[in-house]
């Protein structure tokens, strides 16, 4: 109960100027580090979707939630374990095109790791990896020595293995207006 | 004589008119604000005219029969007098202002608002759209600004917008805990014209104000409530809020528990009730300090264990079962785990729970309360109230002020040393008597404050107690106050220093007074400069018949009563200690 634990947290809310500005200034009043945060619409058309990954205890995540599930503009929040999500990241590695030619060695590290090539130029050529946050980390280990231009990784995206209700959550407010 | 076509014409153009009045209408988005208020029943505006409001204003102009607007000397006084009227009223307070430093101005309200959940709607002007985020005379970023502040905000660009605005801002500001909304609307918007009509806000999809009752939490609540041997109910401004003042009182009396009060839950129950057992926190009463440690159970409702109130959380209540009655899910176990919660608007929770409980006399447990409350007379009560000093207390003046207005009243607070004794001698036989600002604790909220307590309540007394520092904080209201006309009778209790800082300073800083002295100016001058009558006691013989002049008036009166420079509130509990470490000295 009392161990700090990686959660992630998926906001339901209407799509708003200002919203996002709202829930990180709860994070910000509590001092809480946001590990990532990623926006999106969801599957119903008009409601975004917030996922943000934060490092606390779990007395400290119901409490954001809370906090969070408090704001008008917030549909519903939920928080979720590693092991209740299927969760990936999305990183791009940039690299001189002279080193895919060059080195046979690194032909192979993309194809060890599941890597794709999204595009070829004479100076550059850029790879795409998807996966745990481990996986990008040892691509970026592997490829640094060839000289990494550019790299970059995404905020955590995620989906729970059980249902969140949010559909019949926005039915239910129909039938009662 | 009019040729017969002309007359034709101007038939025809009434006829239109009045068809544009009757279905939608193209009018301005200025107009339009206006007609919002309106229709939201609000004819009270609080507010302070600039470049990015103007629009408005003119149409405020137009509309002074049906809207009044008062004119504050700040727009911080806007907000508190915003605030005074909601909380006497039971209405939404409205403030405006312009853009830029009129915006920001108001920040220090709308905080107050948000933590002791009050029900205001702030609209602020804002540089032409196309302006935005250009650094533009007077632009500030007053939506990020009033966030963290705000139960919900909202910048208008359009003048389509206001309607639907409008209409949410009224519903979530007065819906399940009330609070701040604040609504910037750009200098285009208000002069935009657009077709208008009005619908009231019913619900918003993302936002449940009020959480379903749940009827089994009541019934667990009951048996745990019929079960307990010392039972101990602290309530709070929820009862207010929720209007439940009956229902609660029916609780109280069927059960027989005895209950306390949070600064903001005062008035709820009158003070006379042999139930009331007084007030809880840093500087409460000495047996509902100490016995909320010894209860068996503690029914805790409409408050939220706020750490004035719950001094050390590890060492609070630890051997009681808890019931929290709530509104605001955000509330449970946040700062105390509750055995029971029961979500709800605790008039809905009361009344279903009433039948539940058992009619009881807890004799021997408030008896308890009863001897602690002795001890409280001699070591504190006495020495407040019959000092064998020469000069003044503080508390001599409250009772004074209870004895000329039979405790029926509205007593309106600033922060500090004043704050407490008042809370802790006012007497009040009335709901919503009591306004002050208890969770951000705003020096300069009181008279302004009382502006607005006297103006949402005018067939009330309204009295302002106030001490010299904070007064001088929003000291230029006494111009609103002149300018309406508004018959507040304000008490400055000048002990010469920021007396709760000073009180700090002896207790826990050795007594080094760093910058807690005040060199005063003649504050009866100063009232007497804005034509308002005005006093000065400092003599025992004369404070009673002071009192009764200024309560027998029916205009604006200011009365000064010079009490000890260096008293101290008591009981207290300092930081971080338990409730039951309370001092008494
Ligand atoms: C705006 C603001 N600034 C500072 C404080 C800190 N503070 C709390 S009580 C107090 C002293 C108040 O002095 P005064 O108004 O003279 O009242 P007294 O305590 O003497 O009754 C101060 C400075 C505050 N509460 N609000």
């Amino acid at each position: 109960m009392n161990k700090v634990k990686t959660y992630t947290i998926s906001i339901y809310s209407e799509n708003n100027v200002g919203l996002l500005n709202r829930i990180s200034s709860i994070f910000l009043k509590r001092h809480i580090n946001i590990e990532s945060l990623t926006t999106s619409q969801s599957e119903i058309d008009d409601v975004f979707r917030f996922i943000i990954v934060v490092k606390v205890v779990e007395e400290n995540v119901k409490k954001l939630i809370q906090q969070i599930e408090k704001q008008v503009d917030v549909i519903k929040a939920f928080y979720h374990t590693d092991e209740e999500t299927i969760f990936q990241e999305t990183a791009l590695y940039k690299v001189k095109s002279s080193a895919l030619f060059e080195e046979r060695h690194i032909q192979n590290i993309i194809k060890e790791s599941h890597a794709n090539i999204v595009t070829v130029s004479p100076e550059f050529f850029v790879i795409e990896k998807t996966g745990f946050r481990n996986e990008t980390d040892r691509l970026q280990q592997d490829l640094a020595p060839f000289g990494l231009l550019q790299f970059v990784r995404s905020g955590r995206i995620s989906v729970t293995k059980s249902k969140m209700g949010i559909s019949d959550l926005l039915s239910k407010f129909k039938k009662d207006n | 004589m009019l040729p017969i076509a002309s007359l034709e014409m101007k038939t025809r153009d009434q006829i239109a008119l009045q068809e544009a009045e009757s279905k939608s209408m193209k009018i301005t988005g200025a107009e339009a604000v206006i007609r919002c208020l309106l229709a939201e029943g609000v004819d009270l505006i609080y507010g302070y005219p600039g470049g990015a409001i103007m629009p408005v204003y003119d149409e405020l102009y137009k509309f002074q029969d049906q809207l009044l607007h008062v004119l504050t000397r700040h727009e911080q006084g806007a907000t508190h007098a915003a605030q005074g009227y909601a909380r006497t009223s039971g209405k939404v307070g409205v403030a405006i202002a312009t853009s830029g430093p009129g915006a920001t101005n108001l920040v220090t309200g709308i905080a107050d608002a948000q933590i002791d959940s009050t029900p205001m709607v702030c609209i602020t002007g804002q540089v032409a759209s196309h302006l935005l985020g250009s650094d533009a005379f007077q632009e500030t970023d007053i939506i990020g600004l009033s966030t963290p502040v705000t139960k919900w905000n909202y910048q208008i660009t359009k003048a389509s917008e206001i309607p639907e605005i409008f209409a949410k801002a009224f519903y979530v500001a007065k819906s399940g805990r009330p609070g701040p909304v604040l609504i910037d609307i750009t200098k285009d918007a208000q002069f935009d014209s657009f077709d208008f009509s009005y619908k009231k806000c019913l619900g918003v999809r993302s936002y449940n104000p009020v959480p379903t009752l749940d009827n089994n939490a009541v019934n667990e609540a009951a048996e745990l409530i019929n079960k307990a041997k010392k039972p101990f109910i602290v309530w709070g401004q929820g009862v207010i809020l929720g209007k439940a003042e009956e229902e609660f009182k029916d609780f109280v009396e069927k059960s027989g528990i005895p209950a306390a009060w949070t600064i903001l839950g005062l008035s709820a129950l009158p003070t006379s009730h042999p139930l009331n057992v007084g007030m809880v926190g840093m500087h409460g009463n000495y047996g509902p300090n100490i016995l909320t440690n010894e209860c068996d159970l503690l029914i805790a409702i409409g408050m939220r264990f706020d750490d004035r109130v719950t001094g050390d959380l590890n060492t609070y209540a630890k051997q009681a079962k808890i019931i929290h009655f709530e509104i605001d899910p955000a509330e449970v176990n946040k700062n105390v785990n509750a055995d029971i919660t029961i979500l709800a608007d605790c008039k809905e929770s009361l009344t279903s729970l009433i039948p539940l409980v058992e009619q009881k006399t807890h004799k021997k447990w408030i008896q308890r309360f009863d001897d602690l409350m002795k001890i409280e007379v001699k070591e504190v009560i006495d020495k407040d109230l019959r000092p064998n000093k020469e000069g003044l207390s503080m508390g001599e003046a409250i009772v004074s002020i209870n004895k000329h207005t039979q405790g029926d009243a509205v007593i309106v607070t600033d922060v500090g040393q004043h704050q407490m004794v008042t809370c802790r001698y006012a007497e009040f036989v009335r709901s919503k008597s009591n306004v002050t600002s208890g969770g951000l604790g705003t020096m300069g909220f009181a008279l302004p404050a009382a502006l607005g307590a006297k103006m949402g309540a005018p067939q009330r007394e309204v009295v302002a107690v106030i001490g010299d520092g904070g007064y001088q904080m929003t000291i230029q209201e006494l111009g609103t106050i002149f300018q309406t006309q508004a018959a507040v009778k304000i008490v400055v209790l000048n002990n010469d220093f920021l007396g709760m800082v000073r009180q700090w300073q002896q207790l826990f800083f050795d007594k080094r007074y760093a910058s807690t002295e005040m060199v005063n100016p003649d504050f009866v001058t100063i009232a007497k400069g804005y034509f308002l009558d005005a006093k000065r006691v400092d003599k025992r013989k004369d404070l009673d018949a002071a009192v009764a002049e200024m309560i027998a008036s029916d205009k604006p009166y200011f009365l000064e009563v010079c009490v000890e420079k260096e008293d101290n509130v008591f009981p207290m509990i300092p930081t971080g200690a338990s409730v039951s470490d309370i001092r008494l000295k």
